[in-house]
């Protein structure tokens, strides 16, 4: 099963992301953001960051999960590439984050993602596999 | 351990709407140029919605599923005469981009921030020159060289100015004219910039650390994507008297700059996006689109967001600033000349993801309105208040960027605008094109090889953002200038050529 998948969106950029449950889909979500914004195959596993959100609704936490390591990622300049999922609930997620600080040498930033949108946000589960789709303002 | 399996088939959406390959709702052809949806067409309208388009950008935009979005904005409490879409108008988040909405502060009337946008006082500014295309024809590429290294520019990019705490939240109240003092440019810039660069009613206290370390780093940047410095030469003049007091001539050079409040204004939208979510539930507001979250302007919520926005659009206009004084200086060094030889004034500096507090007349009386812009210019008449002495008898210029390959324009609002659009007018040319297609269809370098062969060069430190930018990828900027130039709503004052480009 594919990870995640880029899709077209007239001014903006998407993923599809999979999952055999929705743990895999928070992770595969994370994963398919960060490779928008750089090659992660040249990302190593440096710095580890706890990450710990709570949300109303699960599309809430899916947006506020990714906002998050978005956020740590504009700050601390910080590519993360592997995700761990301690515990996951309608409304929260304990997560840990691994990844690298950008190194001008060998990374190349693709490019700047603004927001993560609602916008046709939808978490969906289609026979044996979790499916998310995503909308990023760039 | 509480997981979602155990749930059986639970299927959880966002959908905004029915059908995803062309909105098939009613359209009502008032004239060539004016398209109105009923507001019979969805339940919960208020008003209808407004589209200016000629019949070609229609079909780009019913494509795109905007007007399903134009008629969301319709029922948001407060909203007053039309839900309106400017000719550029494409899909946005809670309000499309190239909307405008307007709300009566007085009638619990709502702000939003997603009618907003989250790059918080985007906006464009020009400078004029007294320099001719031939005398700098020979030193462009150096003049483009040296204004890449001056001005930090691109993803991730880190400002030159070193700011505390207590200086960073003068920028968010002060905007331009902390600028001005601490010598980024002149008294007469703030003149020329609307709201003379700071807007009122900014507490830098209604924004999160977040923001604020966001902030810190990016002050003094140009940014990526869609932001540019442009050197361009005046191509064509449509109106020469209007020209003339603007300060554009042909084949003169022209600086446009367009930038807006880099990651704080990212933060800012995305803290009061997640904020303004429970407060909508608070105020009762039934939201047909969770983006279009709000909350009645007067309301201790709605003046807290309008207070981070301030804020943040202040930011804007002091990175605006600080960018248009480098390249003051830039000019200066690279051809050994003075402010005098130059006279590099600024046309002026106009926003387009706003809020403004306004005063319309609406059915005959002055009410004051909470108007948003999001992806739309100011359009001010001559004669009012709120625009330049400089420019009283002609009307606030309205500069409109296209893309690097066909041009931008200026023009200048109209009473028609202010009657019709609360003075509005679109803000660029529009996507047509998604990036991942853009990337498919061509590279950084050709396009970049294409526009050489156009005489024009660009400088960027991202190919992949050039591609993604190619001119291909945009509507053209003319097709949505000349609906709003034969609608009345502005008036064509001249068009501008690119010759030169900084992308980020």
């Amino acid at each position: 099963m594919k990870r995640f998948e880029i899709f077209e969106h007239t001014a903006d950029i998407g993923i599809m992301a999979y999952g055999v449950d929705l743990k895999e889909v928070f992770i595969n979500a994370a994963y398919g953001m960060f490779n928008l914004i750089t090659d992660l195959n040249k990302v190593n596993k440096e710095i580890k960051i706890d990450i710990q959100v709570g949300g109303s609704d699960v599309i809430e936490l899916l947006v506020n999960w990714l906002s998050e390591l978005l956020y740590y990622h504009a700050v601390e300049d910080i590519f993360f590439k592997e995700f761990k999922i301690k515990n996951l609930t309608e409304r929260s997620i304990d997560a840990v984050a691994y990844g690298e600080g950008y190194d001008e040498t060998r990374h190349k930033i693709l490019r700047e993602i603004k927001i993560v949108t609602y916008h046709q946000l939808e978490i969906e589960r289609e026979h044996k596999r979790w499916k998310a789709q995503i909308i990023f303002d760039v | 351990m509480e997981t979602m399996e155990s749930s059986s088939n639970i299927l959880w959406f966002e959908k905004e709407f029915m059908n995803r390959d062309s909105w098939l709702g009613p359209l009502v052809k008032i004239d060539q140029y004016r398209w109105e949806i009923p507001k019979s067409f969805k339940e919960g309208m208020r008003v209808p919605g407004l589209i200016y388009a000629s019949e070609k950008l229609l079909s780009h935009i019913k494509m795109d599923m905007t007007p399903e979005q134009v008629a969301n904005v319709a029922t948001l409490p407060g909203i007053v005469n039309y839900s309106l879409a400017m000719p550029d108008i494409h899909w946005g988040y809670g309000l499309p981009i190239g909307g405008v909405a307007a709300f009566d502060i007085g009638a619990d009337g709502i702000i939003s921030p997603g009618g907003v946008g989250s790059d918080i006082n985007c906006g464009v500014r020009i400078l004029t020159t007294q320099l001719k295309l031939k005398e700098i024809k020979d030193r462009l590429e150096d003049l483009i060289q040296n204004l890449f290294e001056a001005i930090p520019s691109g993803i991730g990019s880190k400002g030159n100015i070193r700011l505390n705490e207590k200086e960073l939240k003068e920028v968010l109240i002060k905007g331009s004219k902390w600028a001005v003092e601490k010598g980024y440019g002149e008294e007469e810039d703030l003149l020329h910039t609307e709201e003379k660069g700071a807007l009122s009613g900014a507490d830098p206290n209604n924004i999160s650390s977040r923001a604020l370390e966001r902030g810190f780093k990016q002050l003094g940047t140009l940014g990526s994507g869609n932001h540019f410095l442009e050197i361009q030469v005046v191509e064509k003049i449509y109106e020469e008297e209007i020209a003339s007091v603007f300060g554009l001539e042909k084949d003169y050079i022209v600086i446009m700059i367009h930038s807006g409040s880099r990651g704080l204004g990212y933060q800012v939208c995305e803290d009061y996006l997640r904020f303004m979510q429970k407060v909508s539930e608070k105020y009762q507001i039934s939201l047909p689109d969770r983006q279009l979250c709000c909350a009645p302007f007067n309301s201790p919520e709605g003046k807290k967001y309008f207070s981070a926005m301030a804020a943040a659009a202040n930011y804007a206009w002091v990175n605006r600033q600080c960018i248009m004084h480098w390249t003051r200086e830039v000019f200066m060094k690279t051809l050994s000349a003075s402010p005098r030889d130059l006279k590099m004034k600024l046309l002026y500096d106009v926003a387009h993801n706003i809020g403004k507090i306004e005063e319309h007349l609406v059915s005959g009386k002055k009410i004051s309105l909470c108007v948003h812009r999001k992806g739309a210019t100011r359009a001010f008449p001559a004669g009012h208040k709120d625009i330049p002495e400089r420019y009283q008898k002609v009307g606030q210029p309205v500069i409109v960027p296209g893309d690097m390959g066909r041009g931008s324009f200026v023009l200048v609002g109209t009473d028609k605008a202010m009657k019709e659009t609360f003075g509005s007018a679109c803000h660029g040319a529009g996507r047509q094109m998604s990036r991942t297609k853009a990337l498919k269809t061509t590279k950084g370098s050709k396009v970049i090889e294409d526009l050489k062969e156009k005489g024009i060069i660009v400088k960027s430190a991202n190919y992949g953002t050039i591609a993604e930018e190619m001119p291909e990828a945009y509507k053209d900027v003319s097709e949505v200038i000349d609906t709003l130039h034969y609608a009345g709503i502005c008036k064509k004052v001249a068009k501008l050529r690119p010759l030169g480009v900084i992308k980020g």
